[in-house]
């Protein structure tokens, strides 16, 4: 129960479970971002979730094909604001009015106005840490191991390559059907993955 | 990448952002290429020059450290002297970077993609090299950890309500924000360095910084979203330091610092520096790198508008501050302006005047505002011109104080210019060592505002596709 929902977890982060024979999944080249949308649009259509495109910037409208929602970083960052905001005006208060108040020149021992400088600082601060922790949590990185690093092709992903994952641990998943999908959708070449060890060219 | 969809670069109205008919391979070769080969024999020379310049700042931080802040020409009544005067500079310097990374990308001006990532580098050796000099002024160097509170034996806290604690935050958070924005930034590069990696070692050391990153849309879709709110995050926080550095001055009540333009002033002058200073960068950097494709003739010329509408602002606020003092009716006030004008300063604040005010405005000339040469030459003006504009409110302000028996000429010392140098040579070799080691364009950015990344761009070429 509680392993199924940490994969699930897993799962949104682009981290999946490898089958039991050790197929990570299937990893096809696609020539263009054109035809990659289009081929995501497909398999998402087709029923598969545990899928991922790797391209080597972000391509407009991908989100929409492979039908995921709205980014949850805003809500984290939102948190941080709050606790930034709220540690400065605490630190203020607490040191110069409760622990050691010191009179300077008659002034308030703690007053608003002197403090929003910091307030704002903090702010900023925490906001920002929570802004990419968040990603970070979200991303499931740092990541050091991923068996899509077996391919050999993958290391285009970064450069000019664009590649459509389909894990095997989707429950649509089938070597030969999936990869059918995969070619009709205008792969240009397909690999089977294999987790712990090596990549190749699946032939039917 | 099939040799029909990654040429023609052409957009209908606009001129494209990158001209020499790139594709997503040309640019990762183009930038990735100068972290991988032996550095050009101008990296060395420069390097030699820079590194011996630091190496006079550590001499100079060591001597200071030793004798103390009497070695610099700081004394009454101008306790303020050329640390201060190079702290606003070199923080000043520091914003053109953010403004280029974060205000830009949020009104989505795309020529910023070629040069954010080295401004922004720019910004943190910048603010590196501000930091230092409010470090060192202080005097009692190893007591610098007061400024932060922590809890210790005197239980005493720092004092909340004034400006230079303000600093201290502000400056701070400044650098540690502009960190984060940057290797967000990087995040996406660094993978790709890693994957063009040849020997392990390399490999090993990209990877651990690459975080694991494959370019996984899942990833994007979260990355965007952050890069967008720090960027969002980065803007206010821009406009705030230089705020909050002008609350040093102006929050006292010396003649001519007790002036509320100086928040918005500061900012314009420091956007002002700061496009000089990267523009003198990568003129050169394009250069010797041969990127002039990327970093392209409109990109200078943008930067160049820039300067002259941040120019005019600052020269205009010079000139509200005159009328102010004189409509204010406050005798000090008056004086205290009569005196930057034609005082023992009068120099400084006429070099101010025409480096700032007077020489940008040859950029209204189309053909001044695309010639290199010219371009490099008033980037430097521009900061020589800027950094007087410190020099000038911190010591004229000072130097005749209330009692007119205490008045005096501020003069430098040897030290404190050495110092100054040293700055310069602090800044070049972390410079230079980003130029070496990592990706100076976002090639991931660069990538998306090719036409070819638009996926409806294949629309029109369906035909082209089938035939492959």
């Amino acid at each position: 129960m509680l392993n199924k929902l940490i994969q699930g977890v897993k799962a949104t982060m682009g981290i999946y479970e490898a089958r039991e024979d050790g197929v990570y999944g299937l990893l096809a080249e696609f020539p263009n971002p054109g035809v990659l949308i289009a081929a995501a649009r497909k398999v998402h259509a087709s029923g598969y979730r545990h899928f991922d495109t790797h391209s080597p910037f972000p391509i407009h409208g991908m989100d929409r094909a492979m039908g995921l929602g709205q980014s949850k970083i805003g809500y984290i960052t939102i948190l941080g604001s709050v606790t930034g905001l709220g540690l400065a005006t605490w630190l203020q208060w607490w040191t110069s009015a409760v622990d050691y108040p010191l009179n300077i020149s008659g002034k308030p021992f703690f007053a608003i106005e002197p403090s929003i400088p910091i307030m704002f600082e903090l702010t900023v601060l925490f906001s920002a840490l929570f802004a990419v922790g968040g990603m970070l949590a979200l991303n499931g990185l740092p990541r050091p191991y991923n068996p899509l690093f077996y391919s050999r092709e993958f290391t285009r992903a970064s450069d000019d390559g664009f590649f459509l994952h389909v894990a095997a641990s989707d429950s649509n998943f089938d070597l030969d059907a999936t990869e059918a999908l995969l070619k009709e959708a205008g792969a240009k070449a397909v690999e089977v993955i294999h987790d712990h060890g090596y990549s190749e060219l699946h032939t039917t | 990448m099939s040799a029909s969809t990654d040429k023609t670069v052409t957009l209908p109205a606009e001129p494209p952002l990158v001209t020499g008919n790139l594709g997503f391979h040309d640019i990762t070769q183009l930038v990735s290429y100068h972290t991988e080969k032996r550095p050009p024999s101008v990296w060395y020379m420069t390097m030699a020059v820079s590194s011996t310049l630091l190496c006079v700042l550590m001499l100079m931080i060591a001597y200071l450290v030793w004798n103390g802040v009497g070695v610099w020409g700081n004394n009454n009544p101008v306790g303020w002297g050329w640390p201060i005067v190079n702290f606003v500079f070199w923080v000043g310097i520091g914003h053109a970077g953010t403004l280029i990374s974060a205000i830009l990308f949020l009104f989505r001006q795309q020529w910023r993609t070629a040069i954010n990532r080295s401004a922004e580098a720019m910004t943190l050796f910048a603010v590196i090299c501000a930091l230092l000099f409010p470090t060192i002024h202080v005097g009692r160097v190893w007591v610098i950890y007061w400024t932060l509170p922590l809890p210790n034996q005197m239980e005493m806290w720092p004092q909340f309500k004034s400006p230079l604690l303000w600093d201290v935050f502000a400056v701070s958070v400044y650098f540690m924000v502009s960190l984060i924005f940057w290797y967000v930034g990087l995040v996406p590069d660094l993978a790709t360095l890693r994957d063009r990696a040849r020997n392990a070692f390399r490999r090993r050391i990209l990877g651990f910084f690459s975080l694991g990153w494959t370019g996984a849309n899942r990833h994007w879709r979260n990355y965007e979203k952050t890069y967008l709110l720090l960027a969002a995050l980065a803007t206010p926080l821009v406009l705030s330091v230089h705020s909050v550095v002008s609350f040093d001055f102006a929050v006292s009540i010396i003649p001519g610092w007790h002036t509320t333009i100086f928040p918005p002033y500061f900012v314009a002058g420091a956007i002002f520096s700061g496009f000089a200073m990267v523009m003198t960068l990568l003129i050169l950097a394009r250069k010797i790198y041969g990127i002039q494709n990327i970093i392209t003739m409109d990109h200078l010329e943008k930067m160049a508008i820039i300067i002259l509408l941040t120019g005019t602002m600052v020269g205009f606020a010079y000139i509200t501050e005159f009328f102010i003092a004189w409509y204010s009716q406050v005798e000090y006030e008056q004086y205290a302006f009569l005196n930057r004008a034609t005082g023992p300063y009068a120099w400084a604040y006429w070099t101010m005047m025409s480096c700032n005010l007077l020489f940008p405005q040859f950029f209204w000339i189309k053909r001044l505002r695309r010639s290199i040469p010219f371009l490099f030459l008033t980037s430097i003006i521009v900061n020589i011109g800027m950094w007087f504009e410190r020099f000038v409110i911190t010591v004229t302000s000072l130097h005749r104080d209330f009692l007119p028996s205490s008045w005096d000429y501020f003069n430098p010392t040897i030290v404190d210019i050495l110092t100054f140098a040293g700055s310069f040579g602090l800044f070049m070799t972390l410079f230079l060592i980003f130029l070496r080691y990592l990706p100076m364009v976002a090639m991931a950015e660069v990538k998306m505002v090719l036409p070819q990344s638009d996926p409806h761009y294949y629309d029109k070429h369906e035909s082209e596709h089938e035939a492959n």
